[in-house]
């Protein structure tokens, strides 16, 4: 026993092992089939054979460069959940690059990160990085990286994984990497890259940079390899290249010129703005354009386009994404969501097929103004339906407008200026008498328990009013009420909607946005809809965590309501009971005390308040923590819209 | 059980209103889903129309709840709301409160 326990132990040497190994191949019958080499390879594979040999080192790793990287490009944030496959990164950013520019938030959920982003850069106008796993972080964050692609929100994505099969240490590792991360969210991003070595790394990381800014801005991808990330830096001559962004696409002079001109021959033009202010400047040009022309802007509140108490602000009630376009006959677009949409009406409830007929006066003429369709893709629908425009430019809205302006103020005449004004008299008056009109509805239901959503706005707008505030959500689903009743003026106080109408955007999108404000001291507020914050709460412990001043107002209206009308529309329509409407819809029995859960996360937070009476008092506590730098929550049972 | 009676002035060939049963109409107008998009009060809003302080008188809210001219609205036919039903809703909706005035609203003349 003893001996052949030494045996064991010893080296066989290679000889003995060769004989031993075709003797068995013999006894298998193979010997004869067996080359010599593939024995000698199976000789190689014994552990005995290997000698060890130290691969750790402490120099400089690849990682440490990817930070110099992206310091270049002037990224504030890096949004994650913690992954091993970027751990290089995480673990250089913070030793090596000091935790600043970009500085690491800890998210609870790669979808959070994404849509914190996608909030950032609405008010910021620039990107913040996220990280996640290239296979299961990049599958939590996709739906959050399609809203941004659908809304134009440049994302700055880094995603972690190990290409090489020899650097896979164990199952993990196995189940965390992929062939091409990107693939997953090719359809919907705008440039995607998996650099092979430093240098590629650094031009293609730039690129990245670039190409995301360029409008129309959306996401991009760089893969960070792992091996790249872990293994030291061998190159001598790695260099970064200079980032110079491009400039946004401008209409064409001539194309520009005729829209000038039949905007300046219209009877009534219209101009319809989608996303089109991507900086304070883009809301001063179409204020100038509307005022140039005397014309009506109605606002789809994609971005914050146009002052909503302008006297040509086209207040057309809670229609606000499809206003009524039919007294009209030149209808200028900007980067519209769904124009064809917009000029058509389709049934709302099919019976017999889907009818449509165009809602613009005949012989209308559609002028289109957007820079989407240089990044049109095929797989997602979100190009919308084929629009036949009488004249269509291909350019930034924002970069186009001071040519259309200056072609307008040299083509008009004395005499149409002076029509423009009459025109611009008679909106104006149309525009306070709408106005008014929202301001009697906004009584109706004063009172009322659950709380009427016009008596919250009118409560928060009581408390706001006087900071320098940012709504920093979507207020379509309070049926618009801060719209009609607050005045938003500046272009970082409305960040518009999800895009692509993907739940779980609006309580990171807010927390991502706020933390834009922060810096400039301003007050960030959000009306956050209850199923909507259901699908990843923890983005509050980032706000605590990371003191982002945000005040959260719940919109608890008990359900995922939207779902819960079609259910008792569809019901009602094949004559079953609507009365079913609650089943998979409702969010009660047990109700959520989301007051509760923002406790939990480290949040002051109040509710849930039914009695409006109790409202002002509740914002009022709430704000004083917002105001000291802290997030807050108030949970209001609402009405359903 | 308090039933409202409404009388109406309405034009040739109508007959007149039915009673109309206030907390079953009410009970109706939670349950069958009609402040989904018209508010627990009727207020309306971004998805239905204000019904509070209506003035459509009942046979003419009848017939359009039967045959809505909306895009969204189904038509809620007799099998789902019988006539009565939507006389019952008819004068639960009637019940709601008058509101005060913009004017006399601080919050709203801020």
């Amino acid at each position: 026993m003893e001996k052949e326990t030494e045996k064991s132990k010893n080296p066989v040497d290679r000889r003995s092992f060769l004989t031993g190994a075709a003797a068995a191949a013999g006894v298998a019958g193979l010997a004869a089939s067996t080359p010599p080499v593939l024995l000698a390879q199976n000789a190689a594979l014994k552990p005995e054979a290997h000698a060890a040999v130290d691969v750790t080192s402490n120099a400089k790793p690849g990682s440490d460069f990817m930070v110099d990287v992206f310091k270049t490009l002037g990224i504030e944030y890096i949004a994650a959940n913690p992954g091993s496959s970027f751990r290089g990164l995480q673990e250089s950013s913070i030793n090596y690059g000091g935790n600043k520019s970009p500085e690491w938030l800890t998210c609870c959920h790669e979808e959070s990160s994404v849509a914190m982003a996608h909030g950032y850069a609405k008010i910021e106008g620039k990107p913040m990085m996220i990280m996640a796993h290239g296979t299961v972080g990049l599958q939590h964050a996709s739906m959050a990286i399609y809203n941004a692609y659908c809304d134009r929100a440049p994302v700055y994505i880094v995603l972690g994984n190990i290409l090489d099969v020899n650097y896979r240490r164990g199952n993990a590792e196995w189940v965390h990497s992929v062939q091409d991360a990107a693939a997953m969210v090719r359809d919907y991003t705008k440039w995607d890259d998996a650099p092979v070595s430093l240098s590629h790394f650094a031009e293609s990381a730039v690129r990245a940079y670039k190409i995301a800014m360029t409008p129309p801005t959306e996401p991009v991808v760089i893969v960070a390899d792992g091996t790249l990330q872990e293994e030291p830096v061998t190159d001598k001559n790695l260099r970064i290249p200079k980032l110079t962004l491009n400039a946004p696409p401008q209409g064409d002079s001539d194309a520009v010129a005729q829209a000038a001109r039949m905007l300046i021959a219209a009877d009534n033009p219209v101009i319809v703005a989608g996303r089109v202010a991507r900086t304070p400047r883009g809301v001063e040009l179409l204020v100038e354009l509307a005022e140039l022309l005397q014309a009506r802007v109605f606002d789809q509140r994609m971005r914050m386009n146009f002052p909503s108490l302008h006297p040509l602000y086209g207040h057309p009630g809670p229609s606000i994404a499809t206003p009524n376009l039919s007294a009209y006959d030149v209808i200028l677009g900007l980067e519209v969501q769904d124009f064809w949409g917009l000029t058509h009406r389709m049934t709302g409830l099919n019976k017999f097929g889907m009818e449509e007929q165009p809602t613009t006066k005949p012989g209308a003429k559609i002028i289109d103004i957007s820079a989407v369709e240089l990044n049109h893709k095929s797989n997602y629908q979100d190009f919308g339906r084929y629009l036949e425009a009488d004249l269509s430019i291909t350019g930034d809205p924002e970069a186009t407008l001071p040519e259309l302006i200056e072609a307008i103020k040299r083509t008009r005449t004395i005499g149409q200026h002076h029509g423009f004004d009459v025109r611009g008299r008679m909106l104006a008056d149309e525009n306070r008498r709408a106005r008014e009109h929202d301001r009697e509805l906004a009584t109706l239901a004063w009172d009322a328990s659950p709380i009427s959503t016009a008596r919250l706005s009118a409560e928060l707008w009581a408390q706001i009013k006087n900071d320098d505030w940012s709504l920093v959500a979507n207020d379509r689903f309070v049926s618009s009420w801060p719209t009609r009743l607050w005045d938003f003026s500046k272009h970082y106080q409305y960040i518009g909607a999800q895009g692509g109408a993907g739940i779980g955007y609006q309580s990171p999108a807010s927390v991502g946005a706020a933390l834009a404000n922060r810096k400039y001291g301003r007050l960030s507020i959000s009306i956050q809809c209850d199923g909507d914050f259901n699908y990843a709460p923890g983005v509050l412990w980032t706000a605590a965590h990371h003191k982002i001043p945000l005040l959260m107002v719940i919109h608890n209206n008990r359900a995922y309501h939207e779902e819960r009308m079609y259910l008792t529309m569809l019901a009602a329509k094949y004559d079953r009971d609507p009365g079913i409407s609650d089943i998979g819809t409702a969010l009660n029995g047990p109700n959520i005390d989301y007051a509760s859960i923002a406790k939990g996360y480290g949040l002051y937070a109040e509710g849930p308040i039914s009695n409006p009476q109790e409202l002002g008092g509740a914002f009022k506590r709430a704000l004083e923590r917002v105001r000291k730098g802290e997030p807050a929550l108030v949970d209001v049972v609402t009405q359903p819209r | 059980m308090k039933r409202i009676l409404v009388l109406l002035l309405l034009p040739a060939g109508f007959a007149l209103a039915q009673a109309g049963d206030t907390a079953h109409g009410k009970q109706l107008f939670e349950q069958k889903g009609c402040y989904q998009c018209h508010g627990h009060e009727g207020q309306g809003g971004l998805a239905g129309a204000r019904l509070s302080q209506i003035k459509l008188p009942q046979a003419a809210f009848i017939a359009y709840v039967r045959n809505p001219r909306s895009g969204s609205m189904p038509p809620f036919r007799a099998k789902v709301l019988s006539d009565q039903d939507l006389a019952d809703i008819y004068a639960y909706i009637k019940t709601f409160p008058e509101p005060k005035p913009a004017k006399d609203i601080p919050l709203l003349n801020q």
